[in-house]
């Protein structure tokens, strides 16, 4: 086989595994289920028309030149998509690194790492940018219904980005392994996806937060200290914004710098994948030391199962990331916290939702870790206990998890508006139990290092905690503002939750 | 040291999956016994042991151990027992002495007692140096020998092993055999699945051969032999004689 083809083929099978993965996430891993998901995705993307009308619809319009505040608000949205594809791709990245168990076989072949690595770069732009067009078809499409063809070149832009973000997240978790060493890398990667993913959306909050007193971040980007600061219409910055309103040269020019940096990336790189792929799999081999000899303690069964639950909790890199995100989201909520103690507004009622809804999301991914994601689930089931107690066990580290995390913003809370701070800590934990008792009902024996794939097993679990989780943020936000309505809302939702239980496999 | 009460007593036990897994089986281990449990892939070796250990239920049939209904009263039989399957499943982010110290917390033994017999039990399997590193980075061999201390740590009086060796080097196996002859010798019954054949021969006071979900053979290697009409075989043919035998009659 010639090294062309060779690579083609390499090629080839990288595209198959990706399609594969894809598949097997929209299917649940079940084959059968394929025309269900394709349907599924069909109508999820015409709803998602929707939403994407109303955010983004009155831009459709615009044309070049674009004026100050259009120009920034539509180079906005393009950074946050650049900030969410980074963030996937760095997590592509680490798990290339640390969990594709082909390494060794490629590594152990006679091909050549560098090319064999290129394609593998080449693999994650293309699904990152792929996962994105996917993505972008309801935004484009609306601004093309709304204000012509000219739009489809927003497709471009689209791919020019994703294609950037793979560059510079290869770049960045290389940059990282040869800073830090394998043993941070996984960890700090994952909090720097977390971070670059909500960190520009969060940010403008705060500058919305502390300049105007309101939690929209468009009132930054349109304001006239933004269109201020904003360079003149010819700049650089402009670029994708240009390319996006149909500007063929610019998205030209765009695409050619993103394919070089691209080719750059995979020159300087390439080479060393190998090598840091085989760093970090000897840092798998060589273990990482835990804390000193010090006394075994005493206490109850239950207690032995709940700090162990603690203690791998606390060493889980991907649930410290998405807590760590979790609190970020926090972020803006507790300034608009802040800033209200001085001028009473009413608006205040909005942080309860974000902070129920944050507390049902992170309930449903640490439930399924102490619940389903049981590594010696065979010790646990043969130690001298009923599956009761362990249960209740696992249930009370959730819940004592989300108290630790939510109470010292209720507790803020509870300064300015004790009413307030009473409902929400009731949501928290309503919404925890939700999400807690799905996650009960929809158990399946797995490891903790099959969580990426949660939401795989259960395409009705997922979707049943992520509807409870707004059903109860609206109807605590609804008990503040109109208790008629949080009536409806609260028996809304508790009758999805009773469906959800319906529907849920049985159990012995 | 043996006693004649039974540690383990299967009486009509069945399960069924696609197929019949376990056919009625009837089997008495006592106590302070060696006993191995041969048969081929499939036999249903694996799944009586998983019902013995309250991991499945059983279709029909009962368990008791040493004298517990262990269907009756689970948790009362789980206190005295202990299981290790051939995938080690063990937390890879806790180091070997968290793990035993969790595993001596769930059968509630007091701190000072299993601290002492985890430093021993890891030291004697030569986890020593190890102690203190988290278990993601060790290999198979290794994770075994952590989910056999695990096992050992609460001091079960019947130890129910499958496949223990699987995995192991030659030193690692011998260092097993030798803590497991200990326990048996301490009064302790193990009760072990293997392929080894060899190990069955060396080890067991007696063995049980499986197929089909049934006991075709039970007996010490010479009341197998004369069971069969030889005098001079080694378990290696009679096991091939035995589950030919059961295969044609199937």
């Amino acid at each position: 086989m010639s090294s062309a083809t060779a690579l083609t083929w390499f090629a080839r099978h990288e595209l198959r595994l990706a399609w594969r993965e894809w598949l097997a996430m929209m299917t649940g891993g079940r084959r059968k289920r394929t025309r269900a998901a394709i349907i599924g995705l069909i109508v999820f993307a015409a709803i998602m028309h929707l939403p994407a009308w109303a955010v983004i619809g009155r831009y459709a319009d615009v044309r070049s030149p674009l004026d100050k505040t259009s120009a920034i608000v539509l180079t906005s949205m393009i950074f946050l998509a650049f900030a969410l594809m980074l963030s996937q791709a760095i997590e592509s990245v680490t798990r290339v690194f640390y969990a594709r168990a082909d390494l060794d076989l490629i590594m152990s072949s006679p091909a050549k790492l560098a090319n064999v690595f290129s394609i593998r770069i080449a693999a994650i732009a293309l699904t990152v940018s792929g996962m994105a067009l996917v993505l972008s078809i309801p935004f484009v499409d609306v601004l093309v219904l709304e204000g012509g063809a000219r739009w489809l070149a927003a497709f471009g832009v689209v791919i020019a980005v994703g294609v950037s973000a793979a560059a510079f997240a290869i770049a960045i978790t290389i940059g990282l392994f040869r800073l830090i060493g394998p043993a941070r890398t996984r960890l700090i990667a994952q909090i720097l996806a977390a971070i670059i993913g909500a960190g520009f959306v969060i940010a403008l909050q705060i500058a919305a937060i502390l300049s105007y007193g309101t939690l929209s971040r468009f009132a930054v980007l349109t304001s006239d200290a933004a269109a201020g600061y904003a360079p003149e219409a010819d700049s650089i910055l402009w670029w994708p914004a240009r390319a996006a309103l149909g500007d063929v040269g610019t998205l030209l020019l765009l695409l050619s710098a993103s394919l070089m940096l691209l080719g750059v990336v995979m020159t300087i790189f390439a080479p060393r994948f190998a090598d840091t792929a085989a760093r970090a799999a000897a840092h798998a081999i060589a273990g990482r030391q835990g804390r000193g000899v010090r006394g075994f303690r005493q206490g109850s069964r239950q207690q032995a199962l709940r700090r162990k639950e603690f203690l791998l909790l606390a060493r889980d890199p991907w649930l410290m990331s998405q807590t760590l995100m979790q609190l970020l989201y926090l972020v803006p909520p507790a300034l608009f916290l802040w800033r209200s103690f001085s001028d009473s507004s009413t608006a205040i009622v909005l942080i309860t939702p974000v902070i129920v809804m944050a507390a049902g999301q992170l309930s449903g991914g640490l439930a399924w870790l102490t619940i389903s994601g049981e590594d010696a689930a065979d010790l646990v089931a043969t130690a001298p206990l009923s599956p009761t107690s362990v249960i209740r066990a696992k249930i009370e580290v959730v819940l004592i998890a989300i108290g630790a995390v939510f109470t010292p913003l209720v507790a803020a809370l509870a300064f300015l508006n004790p009413l307030q701070a009473t409902v929400t800590a009731s949501f928290v934990l309503i919404g925890a139990i939700s999400a807690t008792a799905i996650q009960l009902w929809f158990r399946v024996q797995a490891k903790r290092s099959q969580f990426r794939r949660r939401q795989t097993s259960s395409r009705l679990a997922t979707f049943a905690e992520a509807f409870t989780s707004i059903g109860w943020a609206a109807t605590a936000a609804l008990a503040l503002s109109i208790p008629v309505a949080a009536i409806i809302s609260g028996a809304l939702t508790a009758a999805i939750l009773a469906t959800t239980w319906k529907l849920s496999p049985r159990r012995a | 040291m043996k006693s004649e009460g039974s540690a383990l007593r299967l009486r009509g036990l069945t399960k069924r999956f696609d197929r019949l897994a376990v056919d009625a089986l009837d089997l008495t281990v006592r106590t302070g016994e060696f006993y191995a449990l041969v048969g081929p892939n499939g036999a249903g070796k694996t799944t009586t042991l998983r019902m013995v250990a309250g991991l499945l239920k059983p279709d029909a049939g009962s368990v008791a151990i040493l004298g517990i209904d262990a269907l009756v009263e689970p948790v009362a039989a789980k206190q005295v027992m202990a299981w290790i399957s051939d995938e080690p499943m063990i937390y890879d982010k806790l180091t070997p002495l968290e793990y035993l110290e969790f595993v001596g917390g769930l059968w509630g033994i007091e701190p000072e007692a299993s601290q002492a017999s985890a430093h021993e039990l890891l030291a004697s399997l030569g986890l020593g140096p190890h102690l203190n590193e988290r278990c993601e980075g060790f290999s198979k061999g290794m994770r075994q020998k952590v989910a056999l201390a695990g096992a050992l740590v609460h001091d079960p009086r019947l130890i129910i092993l499958d496949e223990p060796l699987t995995g192991l080097d030659a030193v690692s196996a011998r260092h097993v055999k030798g803590l497991l002859s200990e326990r048996v010798r301490a009064g302790c019954t193990v009760i072990m699945t293997t392929h080894i054949l060899e190990v069955a021969e060396r080890m067991a006071d007696r063995i049980g051969v499986i197929a089909a979900g049934r006991l075709v053979a039970e007996g010490t290697l010479t009341e197998l032999r004369q069971q069969n009409g030889h005098t001079d075989t080694s378990l290696e043919d009679l096991f091939i004689a035995l589950v030919d035998v059961k295969a044609e009659a199937a």
